[in-house]
């Protein structure tokens, strides 16, 4: 996907280009570049991308979305736009408006859980969650007597124990003990915390598949500058194997995230071949993350080990982002029962069904 | 340069779905009729031309050429659904495969109006088996080191020469085949081979067999003596073959057959370990099948692009190099998990007889139509490294 034909991939692309340049973010310790980076994204509207107009979002549509996370990934943006954009998604589901400023949604992973007491209040402590320090409020999914509840639950009012993934983004704890929220309403019929793990799951497929791509990007160029043995290295047969098997990796990533972002934007019922789509995406982005980092991170030598050298900004997000919302092997697990249970004969009808 | 990949989530059209039934149900009535077992990849008769001729019947074959010339003007959608039902139920296709996808086409382009009236409308009955004649013995990889000479003679050229690791040869009616009309130039190593239609089973063609490592017979050595090729039997440019060799190759390397060759062990395994699996088989499973899942996704998308007129080269070699890795890898795999399956497993025997000749054939799957170092190369190029 390098040239758009979507107007809201443009403006973003536009504004990552002017304001998250990869070297300058690199070079800036002090992340100034945070601040104005977000206003601009805000103004744009992209944060709420996924809200509908009269809940106070700009309503574009989930593909034009999931396509602002891939060219988001091309970027290696490290501000809480997917965050924000699931947790707007999550609340406009239960038609729940969104506020001002970063949000981001809990649980992200699976097996942690969320619970809405009888007495309206919320209860859980959920691990690894993006962004939590950066956001103003959460979106969360709970479980109650009734079903699943979302709600809108002020930040402040949780306990955050600040930590960092892999890529040195925010992923905290956080726990809340009886927290009264701002809204909370019952969930549609369809939507489970399946449902919110495999979108989100999707999102980072998307988001690996962009950085794979830079990635890519990256390594070829740099392979047709680095001399050595007074070659370029480009010339070495093993080196173009390298990079060949890195397009390899970063292609799969792209088909099976775009794929899967398709399958969602067009679902009528989260079945079985969405579930396939979604579930596979993160499983094989997480493969290709980590193949296809190394492969990068082996054509730039000793520099793309450097803080100084961008490369890190897209191999340290790509492998941190196999873990939020289910992890490769978590998918693999739910995949192979899900599969196991259709049983053999219905295994080829499955993969063939669109 | 920068690579833009593109992988369009390209979906298939209701009509393929209608067409995919409607194979299915034919390969069930041939199952029933005892045509082919599933379930033995390693039958020991592959080659049934009744077969090949009930899916001409069908209009299976050559289903996207032109109807003057027999085919059915459908789609390459349609086309690809039909080639992968009739491989994941591993079909006998062998004879009329290499001609629906490869071969006819050739005619197609280059081949005199006459030829393509008489032979086309055969192979889309499937009537007509064809082999390849590219490989030498000093000449794989290096198609452009190829010595077979075609020497010009009234009429015609005679063939002297040998080619090697002919599939089908000996089953074959024709065989489309480089020989070597002049020398290569010293600005252009690949000029002087230009591409022949030879008919088998002629004076001064001699086929001998070459046995594999699986037991079964699929190669050849085809010896050329004096063999007489009139002039009408040429295809396409004098000395000018590589250029058509090399500028079709997304069709042949993109396709389902290059990521289900050993699917079968897959479903097998599933089989076997039943609808509650142990954690581990589990996750083999998920992860097998989700790695399934987008090689698909990815030569349907290579597939659509093709449908639309788009020359996705690079694409389509990415294809080809992941999915024969992953068929290779796959019997691997499937071993490793199939370790731990219940000995009472209903499927037990079937798999490991599956498995046995799956792990026998997995060599082959990277170095058929071009290696994995070949595939990477032409990769590289399309990266802007070469
Ligand atoms: C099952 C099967 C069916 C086949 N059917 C046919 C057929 O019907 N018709 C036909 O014409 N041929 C057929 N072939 C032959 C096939 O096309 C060749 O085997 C293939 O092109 C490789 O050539 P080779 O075997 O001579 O190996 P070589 O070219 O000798 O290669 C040996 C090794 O060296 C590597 N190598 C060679 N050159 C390079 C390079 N420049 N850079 C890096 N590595 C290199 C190769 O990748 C390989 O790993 C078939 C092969 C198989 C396995």
């Amino acid at each position: 996907m390098a040239e758009s034909d979507n107007i809201v991939v443009e403006t973003a692309e536009k504004i990552f280009a002017d304001l998250a340049d990869p070297q300058t973010i690199n070079n800036d310790r002090k992340e100034a570049w945070k601040v104005p980076l977000w206003q601009a994204l805000s103004e744009a509207g992209l944060p709420l991308a996924w809200v509908p107009d009269d809940l106070g979002g700009s309503g574009a549509s989930l593909a034009d979305g999931f396509a602002l996370l891939n060219a988001a990934g091309r970027f290696a943006i490290a501000v809480p736009l997917a965050e924000t954009m699931l947790a707007g998604w999550l609340l406009a589901q239960a038609k729940i408006g969104s506020p001002e400023g970063e949000m981001t949604v809990l649980p992200a992973n699976p097996k942690d859980r969320i619970t809405l007491n009888p007495d309206g209040s919320l209860s859980g402590r959920v691990r690894g969650v993006p962004f939590a320090k950066a956001a103003k409020h959460f979106a969360v999914l709970a479980h109650g007597a009734g079903g699943v509840s979302i709600a809108l639950v002020d930040a402040g009012k949780t306990k955050i124990e600040a930590g960092l993934n892999v890529g040195y983004d925010d992923s905290d704890v956080v726990t809340l003990d009886k927290v009264a929220p701002i809204t909370v309403k019952p969930a549609p019929k369809h939507l489970d915390q399946t449902t919110m793990m495999l979108i989100g799951g999707v999102a980072r497929s998307l988001q690996i598949a962009g950085a794979l791509e830079s990635m890519l990007n990256i390594s070829v160029r740099y392979s047709n500058e680095r001399v050595a043995f007074e070659k370029k290295i480009s010339k070495f047969q093993a080196v173009q194997h390298n990079l060949a098997k890195l397009a390899g990796e970063s292609a799969a990533a792209l088909a099976a995230a775009t794929s899967a972002a398709d399958a969602i934007a067009n679902a009528t019922a989260f079945n079985d071949e969405v579930y396939l789509e979604a579930a596979s995406a993160k499983i094989r982005c997480a493969e290709a993350a980590e193949k296809g980092g190394a492969i990068a991170h082996q054509v730039h030598g000793a520099i793309g080990f450097t803080l100084e050298h961008i490369l890190h900004r897209y191999s340290l997000r790509a492998l941190a982002w196999r873990d939020d919302f289910g992890s490769e092997s978590y998918w693999a697990v739910e995949l192979g029962k899900l599969v196991a249970n259709r049983g053999a004969d219905e295994l080829w009808p499955l993969v063939a069904s669109r | 340069m920068t690579a833009a990949l593109r992988f369009d989530p390209i979906r298939l059209p209701p009509k393929c779905e209608e067409l995919r039934k409607e194979v299915r149900a034919f390969l069930a009535e041939e199952m029933a009729r005892g045509t082919f077992n599933p379930f033995k990849p390693n039958r020991e008769d592959t080659d049934v031309p009744e077969f090949s001729r009930r899916v001409g019947e069908r209009g299976w074959i050559g289903i996207t050429w032109p109807k003057k010339y027999g085919g059915h003007e459908r789609s390459f959608l349609e086309r690809y659904v039909v080639t992968e039902e009739m491989r994941v139920a591993n079909a006998p296709t062998r004879r009329f495969f290499v001609a629906d996808r490869q071969s006819g086409p050739i005619l197609l382009k280059y081949a005199p109006e006459h030829i393509k009236m008489d032979i086309l409308p055969r192979i889309c009955r499937g009537e007509l088996c064809f082999a390849i004649g590219m490989s030498e013995p000093n000449s794989g990889s290096d198609l452009f080191a190829a010595k077979t000479r075609a020497t010009k003679t009234d009429g015609g050229y005679l063939i002297n020469g040998t080619k090697i690791w002919t599939s089908s040869a000996h089953i074959a009616d024709y065989m489309i085949a480089i020989f070597r009309t002049s020398q290569p130039t010293k600005e252009n190593r690949r000029h002087g081979l230009t591409q022949f239609l030879v008919k088998m089973k002629q004076p001064g063609i001699k086929v001998n067999p070459i046995g594999q490592i699986t037991g079964q017979h699929e190669f050849n050595e085809v010896v050329f003596t004096d063999h007489f090729i009139p002039d009408d039997h040429v295809l396409g440019e004098v000395d000018g073959a590589w250029k058509q060799a090399t500028s079709e190759l997304a069709y042949e390397r993109s396709g389902p057959e290059r990521f289900l060759e050993t699917y079968y062990v897959l479903t097998e395994l599933v089989r076997a370990v039943g609808n509650d699996p142990d954690t581990r088989s589990a996750e083999g499973i998920g992860r097998l099948v989700a790695q399934l899942h987008t090689m698909r996704r990815m030569s349907v998308s290579v597939a659509g692009m093709l449908q639309a007129g788009k020359e996705p080269v690079v694409e389509a070699s990415i294809v080809k190099d992941i999915g024969t890795v992953w068929e290779q890898q796959l019997p691997h795999r499937v071993r490793d998990l199939a370790a731990f399956v219940e000995e009472t497993a209903g499927n037990r025997e079937t798999l490991e007889r599956q498995l046995d000749f799956a792990i026998k054939t997995a060599p082959k799957l990277t170095i058929q139509g071009g290696t994995t170092e070949v595939l990477r190369g032409i990769i590289a190029r399309g990266l802007g490294l070469r």
